[in-house]
Formats: C-alpha cells, sequence, structure tokens
C-alpha cells in the first residue's frame, strides 16, 4: 500500500511516485494538481477561496488561488519537476445550495473554478482535465505514479480524468 | 493581523455558551413537540477550530449528511446549519412521515421539503430565543438543502469566514432523541462583524 497524503482545507502538498494525495469532501473549494509525468511529481492544492487581493486575511496563501498556485508550482519544480512539463488538472467549484438569490458569496465555487484557470493561463499551465462545477461534493485523489485524478462524489459515482 | 476569534476572554466564550444554550433549549423543545419524543441536547460547545477542522466535529469531510441551510439577517447576520447523519435524517423523515423506522432510504422532493421545515422551526427557534435574549433583530431566510459530504456543504459557511481569518467560531450543539435514532448538529455561525454585535449585546464586548 503506497502512501496516502491528506491535504485539508486551505492547505497543498506535494510529493512523488508512488504516493497518493487526497482532499476529502470538497463543495465550493477547488482541488488543483500539477504534475509532471517524467519524474512523476506532482502536488495537491485544496482553495477556498479565488483572490488574496479580495481578502482581509491573506496570511495563508493556500486558501487562494492567486498565491497558491504559484507557491505549490515551486516546491513541486524543487522536488525535480520540468516547468515546461507540468500540466494541470482541476476539479470542484460546486454550489451546494441553490437560493432564489445567490449573492457573491453563494456562487464562489465558480469563481473559484474561473480564477484557477485564469491563474493556470496566466503561469502558462496547460488544463488536461476538468471536472468542475454542479452542485454536489467531491473527494479527490491524485495518483503520483500515473498522474490520474480520481473523483469520488456520494450519488454521481467516481470517475478517473 | 493577528484574528479577533482568538482573543475572545474566557467570560466573552461564556456569554457565547449561554447564547448557545438558550437558542438550543429552544429549538430542542420545537423538535421534541412536532416529533413527539423526548430530546436531548449536550451543552453547547463554542469552539475555535481552524477551518479545516471544522467538518471533524461531525465526523469528517467525506461523512455523509444531510444539511439545511438557513442566512440570518437583521442586525448580527450569519449562518445556522442543521446537519443530520444520512441514517439520522433518514429515521427523523419516516417519524415525520408516520412510516415504519427504515422505510425511508432516499429523499423524496416531499422528504426534502419536511426536513426544510424542521429546519425552518428549530432555526426559528433558536433565533427567537437569541433575539429575545441579546435584543437584537434576527430572521432566517427560507431553507436550503443538501445531501453530500459534510466537508463540502460545510465549506458554505467556512468560506465566507476564510475571507477575515483561517478560524472559525462556531456555536455548536447535539441533539439526541431518547431512543438514540436522530442525532444531529446545530450550528450558528456568526458572521465575523457579528460577533461584536453579539458580545456588546450581552454587555461583554
Amino acid at each position: 500500500m503506497s502512501e496516502l497524503i491528506r491535504v485539508g482545507m486551505a492547505d497543498y502538498k506535494v510529493g512523488r511516485a508512488p504516493a497518493s494525495l487526497i482532499s476529502y469532501g470538497l463543495g465550493s473549494c477547488v482541488g488543483v494538481t500539477l504534475y509532471d509525468p517524467a519524474m512523476k511529481v506532482g502536488g495537491l492544492l485544496h482553495i477556498m477561496l479565488p483572490d488574496s487581493t479580495q481578502a482581509r486575511s491573506n496570511e495563508n496563501p493556500a486558501k487562494f488561488a492567486d498565491t497558491g498556485i504559484p507557491l505549490m508550482l515551486k516546491e513541486i519544480i524543487a522536488l525535480g519537476a520540468v516547468r515546461s512539463r507540468v500540466i494541470a488538472k482541476i476539479a470542484g467549484g460546486s454550489q451546494m445550495f441553490k437560493f432564489a438569490n445567490a449573492t457573491d458569496i453563494m456562487r464562489v465555487g465558480e469563481r473559484n473554478s474561473q480564477a484557477v484557470k485564469v491563474v493556470l493561463k496566466d503561469l502558462n499551465i496547460r488544463i488536461i482535465a476538468d471536472d468542475t462545477g454542479g452542485n454536489y461534493g467531491r473527494t479527490v485523489e491524485l495518483q503520483l505514479d500515473t498522474g490520474v485524478y480520481r473523483i469520488k462524489t456520494i450519488d454521481k459515482g467516481e470517475k478517473e480524468i | 493581523m493577528s484574528e479577533d476569534v482568538l482573543k475572545l476572554s474566557a467570560m466573552q466564550l461564556d456569554a457565547l455558551r449561554e447564547i448557545g444554550n438558550v437558542g438550543a433549549g429552544n429549538s430542542a423543545t420545537a423538535l421534541s413537540q412536532i416529533i413527539n419524543r423526548k430530546i436531548d441536547m449536550n451543552v453547547p460547545k463554542v469552539a475555535i477550530l481552524p477551518l479545516g477542522d471544522v467538518p471533524d466535529v461531525v465526523g469528517g469531510a467525506d461523512a455523509m449528511v444531510v444539511g439545511v441551510f438557513l442566512r440570518v439577517y437583521g442586525k448580527a447576520p450569519g449562518s445556522v446549519l442543521f446537519l443530520l447523519p444520512k441514517d439520522s435524517a433518514f429515521y427523523l423523515v419516516d417519524t415525520l412521515m408516520g412510516k415504519e423506522r427504515g422505510v425511508t432510504k432516499t429523499l423524496d422532493f416531499m422528504d426534502e421539503s419536511a426536513l426544510m421545515e424542521i429546519g425552518n422551526i428549530l432555526a426559528g427557534a433558536y433565533l427567537n430565543a437569541l433575539s429575545h435574549f441579546t435584543k437584537l433583530t434576527l430572521l432566517p431566510s427560507i431553507p436550503a438543502l443538501a445531501m453530500d459530504m459534510a466537508g463540502a456543504i460545510l465549506s458554505v459557511v467556512l468560506v465566507q469566514l476564510g475571507q477575515m481569518g483561517d478560524h472559525a467560531l462556531v456555536i455548536e450543539t447535539e441533539f439526541l432523541s431518547e431512543d438514540d435514532g436522530i442525532k444531529g448538529h446545530f450550528f450558528l455561525v456568526p458572521d465575523p462583524g457579528s460577533l461584536d454585535t453579539i458580545l456588546g449585546a450581552v454587555g461583554v464586548k
């Protein structure tokens, strides 16, 4: 059994094969993975909010898309990943409760997904798989030996992207 | 900048616990009258937790729960979340609908509606008591329901707090029916600015 490393909310972890990185119960949060298939190193980041400049407290860079992704990229490069080979997969960004007059904060899932895509584009990192949106929770797991991103849900089944 | 919730005094935490006590006591009575069964509640916990640890209170981020969520409007806005483990929610539906225990295995539209109404009544009872105690006007929004992973459901309230800090102040009470079949967690999560208002209203600012 290879090592399973748990990633909490507003946190990230990096590692190398054969370990797996897992984060449980994502709702409006987005699980961003960065992976170098040749070196088999990668990371999983569990962001809560799109933009650190809009928040009153931004001490934890892993909480935000704009600060968390560059930080994790730096760390996987330190582990041996080659910048030009790094690919991304993303999942999460749900809206768990539907309200007629959804305020901005209720639509944070959508805003998180958009922010992640913008940040990755600015960093010139290709998103090769995307499972964002919907109104259900996800548990996500990045398997570092294959780069498979496995997504489990309660009643939308399980898939690998 | 350090966070306000980490600076609360023992007296302020006691005051918040008492608020939880008054509110949850009223809710427990309401629930017990609806289902005609004795409902026990524990002493409310006032917990200041790292955001990521909040789902552990209800059995972990991937625990399957039913959540009824309401926003609180008025002088001290916040969120109310009533969380039940899946089996408890099904048993509660059986009880409400006059079915044998174990009949409900999924939630249909009527079941969801019944649970939302329960959430509505509990939140109403809670906020009523809280309003009375603090002399602050507090009104619940219409309820919304989701059955999913605890982490996903809780993220709705945690995200809001995440803009202000890395810790959540939750006032949490556990309900338990006398036959142990129905167990639920009731959370009141004041918006960051509301904490001062509530503490001021009870004179421990």
